[in-house]
């Protein structure tokens, strides 16, 4: 077997503080685009060796379990992917009693024990604030979770698109999470709404302790065909937009929000490249999280953390 | 027949060297040098992209990889079935040796052993006989396994495909080679000779559903090779999924492509190919 490769959090020189917490780099996942158990599964030891982020934010956990949306759930577009995955999980019971045990061992196995366990992010996502502050609640009483990403933006649910739109329930929700923890709180931010900055304010207003950046682009494609038969391809309808299609959209949100508010700033969309993580930095994020790429390249995250540190 | 091991993959995109691209009637196999690879389970799969030139077709296209069957396995060499149905497979169909080819694999759980004492009939249909080629070889490395062989395709041209496995009998849609009709007739004729099987299949999504139907009704097993549009391959996107018996849905991509008749309530169209 070859000697593990050279990881790039053995360099402080590109180690960053984040909400408390020490991260190894500043490139970590987009909710919804790793499943690390899986993945183990498919790579198997080589996975925690050389896991690529340095955070591990899980996808969308909800109250209940939900199958997800019926296929087609992809799309491919130019340079880019319409997902109408419907955020299939196990619900938070069967998330706190069988994934976060296996994600706990798997992120904490690494080689290395003096780099300490990879940071667990939990992505959570309710339809109202007491739905959300049930989830936070419980994933407060968890040693195993870092920190809690709230999804107030997920374009395929039609819970989550209105609270992330609307700064009033944004800051109402977030407020109803910061008295439930004092874990790191982020907030997912959506895209689909006129003024971006004026939702991060309202998340900082309400507690939040950073704010993520861009989820996907409300997008559909239609079913081929001719003529008004046509209906919808994806079985969910419409879906979000990812890819490098966003990358310019994403730098203009991420900029303009890191300019309104004090808190970091997660920033993500259609990185590829280290040219594209340094542009989300420049523009002012802290962290920049890499999604749709790792589809592509599993070990993606890792490549342009490596590049940023050659850079540093 | 002791079950057929699955390694984990690498975890890392691999850069291929193509050897050659050979005709096949209407498709091309696809010969790449790869030393390295684990040995896959038959049914094993790998997400492939053209090194060159990946996107830049027809609406911008392709972006994503794309998830072929490990069509066979020769010392030092992959090979994969490719049928040009869209930007993808276009792409990949113009590659000539000495080009590059990235591959992540194998990927994915494959077929296991027959029973004890049941011979295997192997049901193929269109590009769908690929993983059913590494099948025929693991299975006559066997050797005491007695193997049928069932292919289906649209005409000729394509029928030529079916010289990637041997001993073969071959239905035609239109009549061109061999049986005019329908694989499954050809299926039903060998399981009322002897139903003591295990049924392996893969092929277009009417096709697998008319192969588990007779299977279920008949009460013989069948493994399934499905194949479902996917973003990753290795359970990240949750773009494959696709509904089980009993409500909720598997990904093709971790918990098959290879899943049992039993596990299914259905095959649907919309497992069908992403091109």
């Amino acid at each position: 077997m070859s000697p593990p490769a050279a990881r790039p959090g053995a360099d402080a020189a590109v180690a960053i503080e984040f909400c408390g917490l020490t991260l190894a780099h500043p490139v970590i996942n987009g909710s919804g685009t790793f499943d690390a158990i899986a993945a183990r599964r498919a790579f198997g030891a080589a996975l925690v060796r050389d896991f690529p982020f340095a955070a591990f934010v899980s996808k969308t956990i909800t109250l209940a379990p939900r199958a997800g949306n019926p296929a087609p759930r992809l799309w491919e577009t130019a340079g880019g992917l319409i997902n109408s995955i419907g955020l299939p999980n196990k619900g938070l019971d069967g998330y706190l009693a069988e994934d976060l045990p296996q994600l706990a061992e798997l992120l904490g196995a690494r080689a290395d024990a003096a780099e300490g366990p990879v940071p667990l992010i939990t992505n959570v996502m309710g339809s109202s604030a007491q739905e959300f502050s049930a989830l936070v609640t419980a994933c407060d009483e968890r040693a195993e979770i870092a920190a809690i990403e709230l999804n107030v933006s997920c374009p395929n649910v039609a819970t989550g698109l209105d609270i992330g739109a609307d700064p009033r329930q944004l800051a109402q929700v977030v407020g109803a999470c910061r008295t439930a923890t004092r874990k790191p709180l982020i907030v997912k931010l959506t895209p689909n709404t006129a003024d971006v900055p004026a939702c991060a304010l309202a998340a900082q207003e309400g507690g939040a302790d950073a704010v993520s950046l861009i989820n996907t682009l409300r997008a559909m494609a239609l079913a081929p065909g001719a003529g008004g038969e046509r209906g919808p391809w994806l079985g969910g309808g419409t879906g979000g937009l990812s890819g490098p299609a966003i990358r310019a959209v994403a730098l203009a949100q991420v900029s303009a929000v890191a300019a309104r508010v004090a808190i970091p700033v997660v920033g993500m969309g259609g990185v590829q490249r280290v040219a594209h993580a340094r542009d989300l930095l420049d523009a002012g994020a802290t962290l920049v999280a890499v999604g749709t790429e790792t589809f592509r390249d599993p070990v993606a995250a890792m490549r342009i953390a490596e590049d940023l540190r050659a850079q540093s | 027949m002791s079950e057929w091991a699955a390694a984990p993959a690498p975890f890392v995109r691999r850069l291929l060297t193509v050897l050659g691209v050979d005709e096949l009637g209407a498709y091309r196999v696809l010969r790449v040098a790869d030393v390295e690879t684990p040995e896959p389970q038959p049914g094993q799969f790998a997400m492939l992209a053209a090194a060159e030139r990946w996107g830049g077709g027809e609406d911008e296209r392709p972006y994503l990889p794309r998830a072929f069957s490990i069509a066979r396995r020769r010392i030092g060499e992959s090979h994969f079935l490719l049928e040009d149905v869209g930007p993808g497979t276009r792409r990949l169909c113009e590659l000539r040796e000495g080009d590059g080819l990235w591959a992540l694999g194998p990927l994915g759980k494959g077929f296991s052993p027959p029973p004890p004492r049941h011979r295997a009939i192997l049901v193929g249909g269109g590009v769908g006989i690929a993983p059913l080629a590494i099948l025929q070889d693991a299975l006559e490395a066997g050797a005491e396994t007695d193997v049928t062989v069932l292919l289906g395709f649209r005409d000729g041209a394509r029928a030529r495909g079916s010289s990637l496995l041997h001993g073969a009998q071959v239905a035609t849609d239109d009549g061109s080679v061999g049986h005019h009709g329908l694989l499954t007739e050809l299926l039903s004729k060998e399981l009322y000779r002897d139903s003591r099987a295990q049924v392996y299949a893969c092929g277009p999504a009417p096709m697998l559903e008319a192969v588990r139907a007779m299977c279920t009704t008949r009460d013989v097993p069948a493994q399934l090779a499905l194949e479902a549009g996917m973003a990753c391959g290795f359970g990240a996107c949750y773009g494959c999924a696709v509904p089980k018996r009993g409500g909720g849905y598997v990904r093709v991509c971790v918990d098959g492509p290879v899943i049992d008749a039993s596990e299914l309530e259905g095959v649907s169209e919309h497992a069908g190919a992403a091109a």
